[in-house]
């Protein structure tokens, strides 16, 4: 489903990424690891749109979504996540989700401040909808509450809400387990199982060695910008490459 | 919904009832100005409280609006009620146009490109003797009229500019409310979310940009027609800044905040007339008080400074 | 052929001659002031819209010692420059630091508070008249080239070179100095290594109101100073630091140059009604071109 071709992204005179080529396939829940500075979350960004890159391709579906802002690739069917967490911190939970449908609305500026029946309805809809994936994420309760206050935990969970009101056809996910404690962490693993059996493909960037070996199909290792290793949970765990690159294995 | 409806209600209906109050007179003239200035303030907010996009240059966009109206009455005869829309198109052309390149640039850099822009209109204004009358001025523009009916007096006139203030308050409300106002405050809150959930950050900022900047057209036509009369002077820096002050004391990112600020702008002055020379300092101390201390503008932080003391009087009453 | 053999191709020289060298001594103010901008922007982050402001106070507070006080030329000057620093920091620790949520609206908007507080102070102080401040060393005009300058010019020009001297020196030969560099490149990293970055912005701002200040007092023998110079030569000032790349130094120098003759020239060759306006048609292109300055390197080279 997304495919990396050739890519190679040099920063000045630092080569952050060189020559890296693998697919992620549909249906599959692919990770992505990698010592620190290996470049896995400028690659990240080279796939969602916010860099591009100096030289590849990146294919979605056959498609070359290569160079695309991250609004476009949203409306194809990409949509990520991040470590950090990006959430509109002065809005509700609720309405944090709503913008997640707001390109699933046609009505323009002049039929919503006009206040027009379809726009009202649309309204509406969104409204029922962004609840439903609330539900869906188990934060239904924190509706109301203001997104800027609330525990990390439960912000994870609201930013994967929100992305996935989009319905993408791939989640990016950067780092989910980051700052999780391991009860949520389990959480989240049976969060993304859920989504790859609603038929969504999922990248994720992880630290996490147990939550990667425990829910990933594929995993591609990166080391110092270049693709080390590629296969199986299992595969990836008997590589002695991998092993020596990761010097010091993580938490 | 009915909340809103009642709340616009219980604003506009004294509104409309005031000039009952007031017997006609000096404050009935006044509140013209508040009026207007609330649209203007409404403008801004919508650009500044909402999508959080600074801009110093507002008042361009009220010259533009006054002047084009003004120049197309006085020097081509054309009915005002043409004259109105046709600023209006002229203002959004040259605000969509320009929006693109301006509001690439954030911050800092926003505010004194716009701040920059303001100017640059200004002093076109005072340069451009032949359409705008330079620094003296521009008289003789015709007043609005409806059939034979024509607006001539202050009553006649609070009427007019108010029916088209209530429409911008209530039109900023259900933009507020709706998902574009949602986008808006998301660009704000996380633009880098806010485009990975596929909002046109760039697009929307420059249709609120543009929207903004028509609205200010409009406010400025009305008044070139109820003035019948423009200077320069009132359309430079120093009333840019003044609706910046008006906003912010409001509140950012509150239609009503804005009528607030505007309201007490332009009436403050008036009760103290011996003070006139003071308002610019009054202005500083009142920006930099209320980003301070109340930087919800007084709409959120006198409920705020209310609930405290009601609380500290419940503690005090159970003690 | 008689030699000038283009007479009025050598009076048109002598025009042009005389917009450069105006345009020069202006753009040496721009510089002054731009360069002051810079500092604050690099060590802090903000754009200060006081600087003006600062420029204003030096000239008002050069003619306050002189003519209130009667103190000779000599001491006028760095108390001018000294009372305008301490404004600068009483700014810093009453509106800038105590601020709790420093986002880029909230430090618009104080600064804006800030400078048209210190205007309508001025204006209540010192009234809406403009005013003279005598020329440094009178007013013969002294010819170069077909074209004339004033003593006051050389002031102008020297003081610079002087004051980009000091800041060389400042910014590379000591130790208070290279601290501020470091914050520009990388403030948290300064932090980390002990350097005390509040103090850093407090400096900043002490030094670029000190520079503000001699600015408008060395150019207030030839424009005239009242309470609302400041406006203008602010957001001149802020052109060249932008066409510098928000350098402290010699890139921001070449901007004000630049800015000043190519204003000077504008208004002679095409319109002198919109001189000002030609600052912010230059700010706004290079804004919408080119943002990182003329001569910016994007994010490593700030001083």
């Amino acid at each position: 489903m997304l495919e990396l071709q050739g890519v190679t992204q040099i920063f000045g005179g630092v080569t952050a990424l060189e020559d890296v080529c693998f697919t992620a396939s549909a249906g599959d829940i692919t990770g992505v690891i990698g010592p620190n500075g290996a470049g896995k979350t400028t690659l990240f960004n080279i796939v969602t749109g916010i860099y591009s890159q100096t030289s590849g391709r990146v294919l979605f579906e056959g498609r070359d979504v290569s160079g695309l802002p991250p609004e476009k690739l949203a409306t194809v069917g990409i949509v990520r996540t991040f470590q950090n967490i990006e959430l509109f911190a002065n809005m509700t939970v609720l309405e944090n989700v709503m913008v997640g449908l707001h390109t699933r609305s046609r009505s323009g500026l002049l039929a919503c401040s006009l206040r027009m029946p379809w726009a009202m309805r649309e309204e509406r809809q969104i409204r029922g909808e962004a609840v439903k994936w609330l539900e869906f994420a188990g934060i239904a309760e924190l509706a109301d509450v203001e997104a800027g206050n609330l525990p990390f935990g439960k912000g994870r969970l609201l930013e994967i809400a929100r992305a996935m009101a989009l319905q993408p056809r791939i989640l990016l996910m950067d780092e989910p387990a980051a700052g999780l404690n391991s009860r949520e962490t389990m959480g989240l693993a049976a969060l993304i199982r859920q989504i790859r059996d609603m038929g969504v493909t999922v990248m994720l960037v992880e630290h996490d060695m147990e939550l990667v070996m425990d829910i990933c199909d594929r995993i591609v290792v990166l080391n110092l910008g270049r693709k080390l290793a590629e296969g199986t949970p299992r595969q990836i765990q008997d590589n002695p490459d991998v092993v020596a690159a990761y010097l010091g294995v993580d938490e | 919904m009915k909340r809103e409806l009642m709340k616009f209600l219980l604003f506009a209906i004294p509104m409309l009832l005031l000039p009952l109050a007031l017997q006609g007179g000096y404050m009935l003239n006044v509140m013209v100005f508040v009026g207007i200035n609330t649209m203007l303030a409404v403008a801004l907010n919508l650009l500044l409280g909402y999508a959080g996009q600074i801009s110093l240059g507002h008042a361009g966009f009220f010259g533009l609006g006054a002047y084009i109206s003004g120049a197309l009455t006085t020097i081509s005869g054309l009915n005002p009620w043409l004259a109105m829309p046709l600023a209006a198109l002229v203002v959004g052309l040259l605000a969509f146009g320009i929006g693109f390149p301006i509001l690439k640039l954030k911050g800092h850099y926003l505010a004194m490109a716009t701040l920059g822009l303001g100017i640059i209109i200004y002093i076109a204004f005072n340069e451009t003797v032949t359409l705008t009358g330079g620094p003296s001025g521009l008289s003789g523009i015709p007043n609005l009229s409806l059939g034979g009916f024509v607006f001539d007096s202050d009553l006649k006139n609070y009427y007019l500019i108010w029916f088209f203030t209530l429409l911008v308050v209530l039109f900023s409300l259900n933009l507020a409310g709706s998902r574009i106002g949602r986008a808006l405050r998301a660009v704000h809150d996380s633009e880098v979310a806010a485009r990975v959930v596929g909002v046109n950050a760039r697009l929307l900022k420059v249709q609120i940009f543009t929207l903004s900047a028509v609205i200010c057209s409009l406010a400025g036509s009305l008044y070139a027609h109820t003035m019948t009369f423009l200077a320069p002077a009132s359309f430079g820096f120093h009333f840019s800044v003044e609706l910046l002050t008006m906003v912010v004391i409001g509140g950012l990112g509150s239609v009503y905040g804005s009528f607030l600020g505007a309201a007490l702008l332009t009436l403050l002055p008036e009760f103290l007339r011996a003070a006139h020379d003071y308002d610019i300092v009054i202005y500083g101390i009142l920006l930099i008080v209320m980003v301070m201390f109340m930087p919800g503008g007084l709409v959120r932080g006198v409920p705020e400074i209310y609930r405290k003391l009601a609380s500290r009087r419940g503690n005090a009453a159970d003690a | 052929m008689a030699p000038g053999f283009h007479p009025r191709g050598k009076m048109q020289f002598d025009h042009i001659l005389q917009y450069v060298l105006s345009g020069l001594s202006s753009g040496a103010i721009y510089a002054l002031i731009g360069i002051g901008f810079s500092i604050i922007y690099n060590a802090t982050g903000i754009i200060n819209f006081a600087q003006g402001e600062f420029v204003m106070l030096g000239g008002m507070l050069a003619l306050f010692f002189l003519q209130l006080l009667k103190l000779p030329l000599w001491a006028a000057i760095p108390c001018a420059v000294l009372v305008s620093a301490a404004a600068g920091l009483l700014f810093e620790r009453l509106a800038i630091k105590p601020l709790r949520q420093p986002t880029p609206i909230n430090l618009v908007i104080i600064t804006i508070g800030g400078s048209i507080l210190m205007r309508g102070l001025a204006m209540l102080l010192w009234g809406k008249d403009t005013h003279a401040l005598q020329p440094f060393s009178g007013e013969t005009p002294i010819g170069v080239g077909g074209a004339t300058i004033l003593p006051q010019h050389l002031w102008i020009l020297a003081i610079t070179l002087i004051i980009i001297a000091l800041n060389k020196y400042y910014f590379y030969h000591t130790v208070s100095g290279k601290a501020m560099r470091a914050c520009s490149y990388n403030r948290r990293a300064a932090s980390l290594v002990g350097i005390d970055v509040r103090r850093m912005v407090l400096i900043s701002f002490v030094i670029s109101s000190g520079m503000g200040a001699m600015a408008g007092i060395i150019v207030a023998p030839l424009t005239m100073t009242s309470f609302d110079v400041g406006i203008m030569l602010g957001l001149k000032g802020f052109c060249a630091a932008i066409i510098g790349g928000m350098s402290s130094g010699m890139a921001t120098v070449l901007g004000g140059l630049i800015l000043g003759v190519l204003e000077s020239l504008g208004a002679g060759l095409i319109s002198s009604g919109y001189k000002d306006a030609i600052a912010f048609i230059i700010l706004l292109l290079i804004l919408f071109v080119r943002p990182q300055g003329l001569f910016g390197k994007s994010d490593t080279e700030r001083v």
